[in-house]
């Protein structure tokens, strides 16, 4: 496998006066109380993970979590009090400000909650904005951004003023502004939060669309567990600046790590998130039938056609094989079994 | 019992005010006590104490320490002076090359700094006084005199009025619309045909000098403290105490450095406007979002990329905003610097005050309001205006405003040319009306003033008299008869029972200071006029703010009037009052009540105004009266916004009471006046200036930090 993109080792951020002192003393076991009593607040708590290329890692956790500091840290835009973050190999911490202004402007794209757009400047210019910063011809920066006005779908409108467009119009100018530089890593933070909830669903589906198109290395945060389990490669459930769990969308449903995990995944309706394959069983020897699903089917879009069969029902890959069965009682049991039984 | 648990502040405010009147009472006046003492008074008397503090003799009258604190300070100001005149004139000595002798010359550094600054100052102040009045002295800067006595031809002409008045009647289009536009010329036409042109536009060019200068300043110190705690740290004292210093007691010490005349006037008006500045950029960088900056940050901003593409931008209503208060300070100073010799129409103001005549400093006034409201508007304007795009127009549309005044110009030139033809008698008047050939009004005004003193007399006079025998002499006497050290457990006890032992500990600094300076008995005059204004000012703006506020209209119609009155020069407020009851004590207190009104209005009615709407619907809904929702509701929670414009009502109020020593008062200020007059009294100026300052702070530090925990408790903010 190829070098992850980012790579974070034991990050820590702590607020506070004398905060790297105290992490120090701590010796890798710290512990939020303690140095909340000593004046500390702890934001990432011993964070490791890997990304790699393409792949989308959606971090969710509710406010106070710790995940923004988490990007934050890992954007550099505040520095991490302990530990070690790469970014494609480079030590990011080890930046002196010219590499990291180079970094910035040349692999890194972020968009934000409240979209940060520039007042004074036009959907145009505010796209254009990293680009002139790279001292790029006005003439070419221009064009570009007009080919980002494009893509997210705002043409027509690219001379109007932030002020004059509904924030789901100002989160697509801030979108096409954080990839008017292709970065290779893009970062999202809480990106359709402040969006209603009829407009955020367009988003994401608008947000799916240009992912699958450009493939970038993404660092996602939501507090939002659906949006998570709607687009994630990869979840990472924070708590207190801890991860709780790192896995993916099936992973955490089926298997939570632990019991806050497992609050979240309690109200999940499985049939929509999960799989065939996530809950296929082995090829078995019974006698199966004519009717064959495929793999990657939701379990929701093919319930029924299993359901009303009484036999097992094999699944096959994209190329027609088969590669597991799946019977009508292991749906029933993985849709409503096997949840609330500990209550 | 239970009630000492219920209501614990309210006993323990009680026994301080126990306390206080206990100490009044125990300690007597001493025999030998006179009003005037210290070493402020110059006189020798062999029934004064001495002492001697770094080499400076200071003599006083001694009095029982409970009484009044002896005069610990009297060296400061001494002090001051002679350093400040070791500086200018000892330290330092170097060669400096002279061009008018065409020789070295030893001089000391800050003298020649300060020449060398004013020099420029005065450059740059004929520099735009001759574009619009025409004149010699910037071709000169450039040559020589002698090369004007050889080139006749060479003198810069002066823009005639028409071009003047249309071209800021476009820039007010350009700004604020048509509304402002008409303003805008309406004004300029009558400062002209009022015969006001020459010094409306002398005090134009010093504003126009001041304010990009006080701008520039103040932006840089404001973006260096948003960059460095430190340096915001340094300047927060001087910020402080600048904003409750009377601007009077600044022009004293610049004296001294600076000189007389325009010059050293824009350099005090810069030390009095840039603070304000600083205040407003530090108050709209802290206020851009933090994800707005990230976002810069992300995109790969430099520092000074940041700064200029993305923070200043975003901050730009704030900055703007901190543009017309820069403005409005340069007029008020434009106004007071005529003490120390700054042209136009501040010092026709001062000088037809002193001559009584009414109605000229009527004229005066009036000009100096219009230029003032419409400079203020054409900033406001300018602050709200928001950008608009222009990518889409072609070059007439873009520029019509601009190829519109360029029309303008000719026009107006050639009108001037016309005029030089048509007018024979040696007055272009369209040129320029000169002073004495405009209409005046001023008889008209002076008639007016006789005939309401003949009318009145005895009316104004009984009241006067009232007032002065009623009610100023017994407040007066009562400041005066507090010993010091009640006056001093008062202000230390109420710190206290407000904001802790840190306040406390700030009050008692700020009060310790008056108390050991030689002037602790003007301060309490002060302190007293002030209180008087203050009550008076509160009662009215309180009631008036209210009854405003009961209707939508009123309400802005109030703000409005608020916002007109606020844009005049405080000393303009001493024309109408001196008009009605001359000079007494009345006509200052007149003075002080109607300017510090506005504060009180102002607040009362934004107060009230920022009680959250869901809250009346659901007092409405619970049914209760007009009354019952004022008094149950609106006021509690409006105030502690009120609370703050009672602290915008002290600090104005002692302003005005401090500018009143120019009528004649017995206060602090009448010190800083005389302190203008006197050879030594740069050190008398600034101790008294930090004095009055203190006064403010004092107050300022309680009521800030009682509005600030009530704020609190009421999850306000």
């Amino acid at each position: 496998m190829s070098e992850p993109v980012i790579k974070c080792q034991s990050v820590y951020k702590i607020f506070g006066a004398n905060a790297e002192s105290m992490l120090k003393e701590a010796n890798g076991n710290v512990d939020a109380k303690t140095f909340q009593e000593n004046g500390c607040i702890v934001g990432v708590n011993n964070a490791s993970f890997e990304v790699s290329k393409g792949e989308m890692l959606v971090v969710m956790g509710l406010s106070g979590s710790g995940k923004s500091t988490l990007l934050r840290c890992i954007s550099r835009l505040t520095d991490a009090t302990g530990g070690k973050i790469f970014i494609e190999g480079q030590d990011l911490l080890n930046l002196n400000n010219k590499e990291l202004i180079d970094l910035r402007r040349n692999k890194m794209g972020m968009v934000f909650q409240s979209f940060a757009l520039l007042p004074h400047k036009t959907v145009l210019e505010n796209i254009a904005f990293p680009l002139q910063i790279k001292g790029i011809k006005t003439e070419d920066s221009i064009n570009k951004a007009m080919d980002m006005v494009k893509l997210v779908g705002l043409d027509g409108r690219e001379n109007y003023f932030p002020r004059e467009l509904s924030g789901g119009q100002q989160q697509r100018v801030g979108i096409a502004r954080s990839l008017a530089v292709e970065p290779d890593i893009w970062f999202l933070d809480e990106p359709f939060s402040a969006l209603d909830p009829l407009i955020r669903k367009e988003m994401q589906d608008e947000f799916l669309r240009l992912q699958e198109k450009l493939q970038k290395t993404i660092m996602f945060i939501t507090h939002d567990f659906d949006e998570a389990l709607k687009l994630a490669d990869r979840i990472a459930i924070m708590k207190d600046g801890i991860i709780e769990q790192l896995d993916t969308p099936a992973n955490i449903v089926l298997n939570p790590a632990t019991e806050y995990v497992r609050k979240f995944t309690e109200e999940v309706p499985r049939e929509k998130v999960l799989l065939i394959k996530d809950v296929m069983d082995e090829i078995t020897s019974d006698n199966m039938g004519d009717i064959k699903v495929s793999k990657d089917e939701i379990i929701e879009n093919v319930a029924e056609k299993i359901l009303t069969q009484e036999k097992t029902v094999a699944v096959t890959d994209g190329k027609n094989n088969i590669v597991g069965s799946i019977n009508p009682a292991k749906i029933i049991n993985t849709v409503f079994g096997g949840r609330k039984n500990n209550h | 019992m239970e009630l000492l648990k219920k209501y614990p502040k309210l006993f323990q405010w009680l026994f301080l005010l126990a306390v206080f009147f206990a100490l009044c009472f125990a300690i007597d006046v001493p025999e030998t006590y006179k009003f005037i003492r210290g070493q402020a008074e110059f006189v020798k008397d062999p029934n004064q104490s001495a002492f001697v503090f770094l080499g400076k003799e200071v003599r006083y009258y001694a009095f029982d320490v409970f009484w009044r604190l002896p005069p610990l300070l009297g060296w400061l100001p001494i002090w001051i002076n002679d350093s400040l005149f070791f500086l200018m004139n000892d330290w330092m000595p170097m060669e400096f090359w002279n061009e008018d002798t065409q020789e070295y010359k030893t001089r000391p550094l800050v003298l020649q700094i300060t020449r060398n600054l004013t020099a420029f100052m005065t450059f740059l102040i004929e520099l735009i006084r001759e574009i619009l009045l025409g004149g010699l002295e910037t071709i000169v800067a450039f040559t020589s005199w002698d090369w004007i006595d050889a080139n006749p031809w060479a003198e810069l002409p002066g823009l005639p009025w028409t071009i003047v008045a249309a071209g800021s009647a476009i820039l007010a289009y350009k700004l604020g619309g048509k509304g402002l536009a008409l303003y805008a010329l309406l004004s300029m036409t009558y400062i002209s045909i009022f015969g006001q042109w020459k010094p409306s536009m002398q005090t134009l060019s010093f504003i126009l000098v001041a304010a990009p200068l006080s701008f520039i300043f103040g932006l840089g110190l404001g973006v260096a403290a948003y960059k460095s705690k430190r340096v915001e740290k340094a300047l927060y004292p001087i910020l402080l105490v600048m904003q409750t210093m009377p601007q009077y007691a600044v022009l004293v010490p610049a004296l001294v450095l600076f000189g007389v005349g325009d010059h050293a006037a824009v350099i005090i008006t810069m030390i009095v406007a840039v603070p304000p500045m600083i205040l407003l950029t530090l108050l709209g960088l802290r206020a851009v979002p933090p994800e707005v900056i990230e976002a810069g940050r992300m995109s790969g901003c430099s520092n000074w990329q940041l700064m200029s593409k993305v923070l200043i931008p975003t901050a730009r209503r704030d900055i703007l905003i901190g543009v017309n208060q820069v403005i409005m300070v340069c007029f008020s100073m434009a106004v007071i610097s005529a003490f120390i010799g700054a042209k136009g129409l501040g010092f026709n103001l001062l000088l037809a005050l002193n001559q009584l005549n009414i109605g000229l400093a009527l004229e005066a006034g009036l000009c100096i309001s219009l230029i003032a409201i419409l400079l203020d508007k054409m900033s406001l304007a300018w602050a709200n205006k928001q950008v608009d795009y222009f990518g889409n127009l072609n070059f007439f549309q873009r520029n019509k405003n601009s190829l519109f005044f360029g029309v303008i110009v000719i026009v107006g030139i050639l009108l001037a040319y016309f005029g030089s033809i048509y007018f024979k008698d040696g007055y272009n008047y369209l040129f320029e009306v000169p002073h004495n050939k405009g209409i005046s009004t001023a008889d008209f005004w002076n008639k007016g003033v006789d005939w309401i003193f003949d009318t009145f007399f005895v009316y104004i006079k009984a009241f006067n008299t009232w007032l002065i025998v009623d009610v100023l002499q017994p407040m007066r006497a009562l400041y005066l008869r507090m010993p010091a050290i009640a006056t001093l457990v008062l202000v230390v006890g109420a710190g206290y029972l407000i904001g802790g032992v840190r306040s406390a500990s700030v009050v008692c600094g700020l009060t310790l200071f008056i108390a050991f300076s030689p002037w602790w008995d003007r301060a309490l005059v002060t302190t007293y006029m002030a209180t008087f204004g203050v009550l008076v000012s509160c009662t009215i703006g309180f009631t008036v703010g209210t009854l405003c506020f009961q209707n939508k209209h009123s309400t802005n119609f109030m703000l409005n009037v608020c916002d007109i009155f606020q844009t005049f020069p405080s000393f303009v407020y001493l024309i109408p009052v001196m008009m009605l009851f001359g000079i007494t004590d009345t006509s200052v207190l007149i003075a002080v009540i109607v300017y510090a009104t506005i504060p009180a209005t102002r607040y009362t009615i934004e107060g009230l105004r920022s009680v959250p709407a869901g809250l009346h619907d659901a007092a409405t809904m619970s049914g209760v009266t007009k009354f019952q929702r004022l008094f149950k509701i609106e006021f509690p929670l409006a105030f502690p916004h009120m609370m703050l414009g009672l602290n915008q009502t002290i600090v104005f109020a002692l302003f005005m009471v401090i500018i009143g020593a120019f009528i004649g008062t017995e206060d602090l200020g009448q010190y800083i006046l005389k302190a203008l007059s006197d050879k030594k009294g740069a050190g008398i100026g600034l101790t008294l200036g930090i004095c009055v300052a203190f006064i403010g702070l004092i107050f300022d530090n309680l009521i800030r930090t009682w509005v600030g925990q009530r704020k609190k408790h009421l999850g306000i903010d």
